[in-house]
């Protein structure tokens, strides 16, 4: 549709925002307007985020993010994916989980912090725990859903030709419900990610972005500030775009079930 | 980026209906039966000693304390307070939001001047923004309410966006040729035709902007609000109070999305049949 004079065009006009954006911040942060402390210039940025990175620290704060991340978002698909499924499966689990869900799942990751910290003290357990509980109900509700929206006809159709209850499962309803379940486990992540970085500013432990974004403001290191945003933002979009990209590619996308959107 | 399929992931709509035939009270005994259960284990370990009393406060105690800090007023003048900035940030974040992504879907170059820089800004979690408008805006309300603005403009510029662009072009095309102007255009097909996208937008911004908010009123030396009530009973070990809050906002996120969005989306975009009830 679009023919390539457009791309260029499209493609400077992109470039040309980002430029913009990024002049009229250098103005600000040099026109002596706010103090340099709090405005730091780009350079003085960047030559932060390169000295971070070379010192190695930016590479362990972002493991210890990553680290956290990683666990309690795997531990909350590993509950939610087979909890999903059998609300969805056996009435009876639906009607036990389906309230304790509309009850907790309004409730903010965050308002949990103090309280896990009381519990849990400081640290790694408590970041966890609160990814856990960010990541686990976007998948729980997204499976749920997923295997009661399979086509009831597609399962008709499979036991008319035979299949028994394991291989309409596994061919039938798992391929049926993953649109929903990737959608579910997309959004998971993306709430952990926001749930880690908040967890660690307030449950502080030594390492983490989040921690180290909240300990520069006390000493009014905004360049350490925007450095950290910089990684924080590149790996969120790491794993949106590449990972869970990936997933889909590999699966739905394959299969088509879901075209993909231009956009 | 959180683009949602209207009527997706909308809780309320999804639940099992009531089989005919069975009573009201059925029904709720059915609902509270997990709460009970729960309770009842709850109860069990706070009562075991298992651990302190202050950490693991029985369920009495945290509803003798929500009761407590209701009739003194406390408990609703930290609400109302969580309340207004909310609101404020939200509709900031709605006006706003609304008529950045609407002109991103009807003008080629908006989009492709505002898009790099939405999709820059978007993927870092809100509340990573926290310490820098702290310095930049001060500890306060301006800094909450800013936050809370910009945060929960994301998922409404997107959704806004998405739902112009996804007006049939033969909408289009039938309204044009029947005679329709530009301004009949906007108002009676492409307004209408994004709807949907936009509340769910809407819908996402405000559960983005409660999830924010709470988190920013324990980082934002607010003096009022669920979130510093919660962050600040921590300091005494007032674990039931922490609970109360707890239940507070809890109660408050569970009627924004029931009461406020269901309602707006019944009157319109269900009532014009656009997505199932």
């Amino acid at each position: 549709m679009t023919g390539s004079r457009d791309r260029t065009r499209s493609l400077r006009r992109a470039a040309t925002s980002l430029v913009a954006a990024a002049a009229v911040y250098e103005a600000v942060a040099r026109s002596g307007f706010f103090p340099a402390a709090l405005f730091p210039t780009i350079p003085t940025c960047l030559e932060t985020l390169a000295g971070m990175i070379a010192d190695g620290s930016m590479l362990l704060h972002a493991g210890y993010t990553l680290f956290r991340v990683l666990v309690g978002f795997v531990a909350a698909v590993t509950l939610a994916l087979p909890l999903g499924v059998a609300m969805a499966r056996f009435r009876p689990v639906e009607r036990f989980v389906m309230p304790l869900v509309t009850a907790l799942m309004p409730i903010p990751s965050f308002a949990l912090v103090p309280l896990f910290m009381l519990w849990f003290g400081i640290g790694n357990l408590t970041t966890i725990l609160i990814v856990f509980y960010a990541a686990t109900f976007p998948v729980l509700i997204n499976t749920w859903s997923g295997v009661r929206a399979v086509n009831p006809l597609w399962l008709r159709a499979a036991s008319a030709m035979g299949a028994d209850e394991q291989a309409l499962f596994r061919k039938v309803i798992v391929p049926g419900a993953m649109p929903f379940i990737i959608t579910g486990v997309r959004q998971a992540f993306l709430r952990a990610w926001i749930a880690v970085v908040g967890a660690e500013m307030i449950a502080a432990s030594d390492w983490g972005l989040g921690w180290v974004i909240f300990d520069a403001k006390e000493f009014l290191n905004t360049d350490v500030m925007m450095a950290s945003l910089v990684v924080i933002g590149f790996l969120g979009f790491v794993f949106e775009r590449l990972v869970f990209g990936a997933l889909e590619r590999a699966t739905v996308l394959r299969w088509g079930m879901v075209r993909l959107t231009k956009g | 980026m959180t683009v949602a399929v209207p009527g997706a992931l909308a809780l309320g709509r999804d639940l099992p209906a009531r089989p005919a035939g069975e009573g009201r009270l059925r029904v709720a005994g059915r609902n509270a039966f997990p709460f009970i259960v729960v309770g009842a284990v709850w109860e069990i370990v706070a009562h075991a000693g298992l651990f302190p009393e202050v950490l693991f406060p029985p369920v009495e105690r945290v509803a003798v304390t929500f009761v407590r800090l209701t009739v003194t007023g406390i408990l609703p003048l930290h609400a109302v307070e969580t309340l207004a900035r909310l609101l404020t940030g939200f509709a900031l974040a709605a006006v706003v939001g609304v008529a950045i992504g609407l002109a991103m879907g009807r003008s080629r170059a908006v989009e492709e001047y505002l898009l790099p820089l939405v999709s820059v800004l978007a993927p870092i979690p809100g509340l990573a923004y926290t310490p820098l408008f702290l310095l930049w805006f001060g500890p306060g309300n301006v800094t909450a309410v800013l936050l809370v603005a910009f945060v929960s403009s994301f998922p409404v510029i997107y959704n806004t966006w998405t739902g112009v662009k996804a007006v049939k072009e033969i909408w289009l095309r039938a309204a044009q040729s029947m005679g329709a102007d530009d301004r009949r255009l906007f108002r009676k097909v492409i307004l209408p035709g994004a709807l949907p996208y936009i509340f769910s937008g809407l819908r996402l911004g405000l559960a983005q902007a409660w999830r924010i908010l709470v988190a920013v009123e324990m980082l934002a030396a607010v003096h009022w609000g669920l979130g510093w009530l919660i962050f600040g009973a921590r300091e005494f070990l007032n674990t039931d109070a922490m609970l109360a809050g707890v239940v507070v906002i809890a109660v408050i996120g569970l009627g924004l999305e029931r009461l406020v969005f269901k309602r707006l989306e019944d009157y319109t975009v269900v009532r014009w049949g656009m997505i199932g009830a």
